[in-house]
């Protein structure tokens, strides 16, 4: 029936045709020809209308049909209708009828796609919501890791056995000693381009000599620390995130807990502690970098000698000194806190460890800085 | 009930809002290995961690050779944790340490054991594996089913009483499921130990294993000895064992009417 006698085509001729042809029968119904690859490849030029009414098609022709898909079968049915391809593909050979009556069956279930759904006003005050009650939960979750990390802090201070050095000294090495080199280099840089910008600014009113005091006070107080704290907050802070959860993905932590293991004072302690020894010392040596990229902008710029530069920053009071190195070790406690939660709260997968750790920079950085601004509040306040 | 080294009461545990297990019964007997099978995501690995005292149920009682594991303290806990042994699915082995380290770690850790000791202790463990000459590997350099031997050999370091294994034999090929399996029942015995398999491989498991419990959406719904597994007639029980697509569990998952997921614009 397929291939029932043709007679002359009642379509007009055009590019549609190399795809569709509606043929009469001798008993007067429309046999539809397919022609071509009906695929997803060539969905565009795929008819959109049939030359004939739907109801009025009484076989198909799939003779010249080189290749047939789900998609070409989709778009066949909406031509025909679901219910009208379901009963048409009943008479064609089973290799193409089973995709024809799957499609049908699929798309005759569905009926008709219902009205969208009306959008909600209030959509953005629930994600808001949403958003600050996860930031309180996270808040939460902070402070008591906080709680629970001190004590352990304090365990391990009280029983030195119990801190593992081998660990402790191994963090010291990746967090600190290896972090010279590039705190070294971007502290004289930065300290350099507070001396030009304070060479340019204070020469006009003849007081270039005070560019030494800009950078001095600048480093002493706030840049050396700072500096320090932002680069160990994108170095360290997010290898702690991804070590801890590559470890949590490998079940390693676990595994820990179960051989009758506290994981904070075998992972986090260590790391903690290393950053309390590492961190005041890294932040010791950006100021002195910063100094020293503050003195070879004075020595070209203003032709101030090392030696009178020297001279000039020890007549600066030594507690700018101390305000400096008194924030290292809560931004030491803040940077490896942050890291080590983010670790702990991969869940899962591999991406998990990926958005933890970014998320873990970001946080360390942004309360660095808070804690900084705070601090230079508190400072002014006391007279400091 | 006394011969009962694990005793499951009434449990019922929630993450957050979602529920897990609803009113758990289970009691896996002295020297047994038994199954705890089931679907993923019907909660059988939530319910080891609450026999490993990593959870807290809402409601019931979890008792490991006596100890009520929820109410048990921080020390206590962990005290109990040492005679337990676990095998992840993964293995979990620490990156960082060879093999023998690997094994040796626990022993360290808990004991003051002299090293000689520890060294001949180490070697017997990974000996009864058939890993002994593998000890100086890193976790890296190992195979799916070595690193999972290995992880077995250090979850018997210390001799538990429990073992517990998580997925023992998802990923392995034929050769390493079958030397898990054995070795499952061969430790268990060796070491006169209790162990808790949980696991979806139903072939696998029953060759070994002396009693099953098949749970589903967080419900135990069969429990028996392997013949009776093989012989239940429960629709349920028998879609599980003879892994049939359609059934009680259904091939799809749930989903809205059609009508609201198909767009017909197109045409």
């Amino acid at each position: 029936m397929a291939q029932s006698q043709p007679t002359a085509p009642a379509s007009s001729p055009g590019r549609r045709d190399d795809f569709l042809e509606v043929r009469r029968r001798a008993d007067g119904g429309a046999v539809l020809v397919l022609r071509g690859a009906w695929v997803t490849a060539r969905w565009r030029e795929l008819p959109r209308a049939l030359p004939v009414a739907a109801e009025t098609v009484a076989a198909l022709d799939i003779a010249q049909l080189t290749a047939l898909d789900s998609a070409g079968a989709s778009r066949l049915a909406a031509l025909l209708g679901a219910q009208r391809l379901q009963a048409l593909a009943a008479a064609l050979p089973a290799e193409r009828r089973a995709l024809l009556e799957r499609v049908a069956a699929s798309l005759a279930a569905a009926g008709s796609p219902p009205a969208p759904a009306p959008r909600d006003l209030f959509a953005p005050l629930v994600a808001l919501g949403r958003t600050t009650s996860r930031g309180l939960a996270h808040l939460r979750l902070l402070v008591g890791f906080l709680g629970l990390v001190l004590v352990r802090l304090g365990i391990a201070l009280l029983t030195p056995h119990r801190l593992r050095l081998t660990a402790t000294v191994h963090q010291m090495q990746a967090a600190g000693l290896e972090a010279v080199p590039i705190v070294t280099l971007l502290s004289f840089l930065v300290g350099a381009v507070v001396a030009f910008l304070g060479a340019t600014v204070l020469q006009v009113f003849g007081a270039g000599i005070y560019t030494v005091d800009l950078v001095a006070y600048s480093f002493l107080r706030e840049f050396g620390v700072l500096l320090a704290a932002i680069l160990l907050a994108g170095r360290t802070a997010s290898s702690f995130a991804a070590q801890l959860g590559t470890m949590k993905v490998n079940e390693e932590i676990d595994a820990l807990e179960t051989l009758g293991l506290d994981p904070v004072e075998v992972l986090v302690i260590p790391r903690v502690v290393a950053l309390l020894v590492v961190f005041p010392l890294l932040s010791f040596l950006a100021m002195a970098a910063g100094l020293a990229g503050g003195a070879a902008v004075a020595l070209v710029e203003l032709a101030v000698s090392p030696a009178r530069f020297l001279a000039i920053v020890e007549e600066v009071p030594v507690r700018h000194f101390w305000v400096g190195m008194g924030k290292a070790p809560l931004f030491a406690f803040t940077i490896a806190l942050i890291g080590c939660l983010e670790g702990f709260k991969v869940t899962g997968s591999a991406s998990s460890v990926g958005d933890r750790t970014t998320s873990a920079v970001v946080q360390a950085i942004f309360f660095v800085i808070l804690f900084d601004a705070l601090a230079a509040l508190f400072c002014m306040e006391m007279g400091w | 009930m006394a011969d009962d080294l694990v005793v499951v009461r009434g449990v019922t545990f929630a993450y957050e809002e979602r529920p897990v297990l609803f009113d758990v019964d289970m009691a896996i007997p002295r020297g047994k290995v038994v199954a705890i099978m089931g679907l993923s995501g019907c909660g059988k690995t939530t319910l080891l961690r609450l026999i490993g005292g990593q959870l807290k149920p809402q409601r019931g009682d979890v008792l490991v050779d006596g100890l009520s594991v929820p109410s048990l303290g921080e020390e206590a806990l962990y005290r109990l944790r040492r005679r337990m042994g676990m095998l992840f699915q993964m293995g979990a082995l620490f990156t960082d340490l060879t093999v023998y380290e690997n094994v040796a770690f626990q022993m360290r850790e808990h004991t003051d054991l002299p090293e000689p000791l520890i060294r001949d202790l180490v070697l017997m463990k990974l000996h009864a594996v058939g890993l002994r000459g593998a000890w100086h590997l890193r976790p890296a350099e190992l195979s799916g089913g070595m690193a999972r031997r290995v992880a077995l050999a250090r979850a018997i370091a210390l001799d538990p009483m429990l073992i517990l294994y998580d997925e023992p034999f998802a990923g392995l090929d034929p050769i390493s499921l079958a030397v898990i399996g054995r070795l499952i029942r061969t430790l268990n015995d060796a070491l006169g130990a209790t162990s808790v398999v949980v696991t979806h491989d139903v072939q696998e498991s029953l060759k070994v294993v002396d009693y099953v419990y098949l749970m589903s959406e967080g419900r135990v719904i069969f429990s028996g000895d392997v013949a009776a597994v093989h012989a239940s007639r429960d629709p349920y029980v028998r879609q599980f064992v003879d892994g049939r697509p359609d059934g009680p569990v259904p091939f799809h998952y749930p989903a809205p009417p059609w009508q609201e997921m198909l767009d017909h614009d197109y045409a």
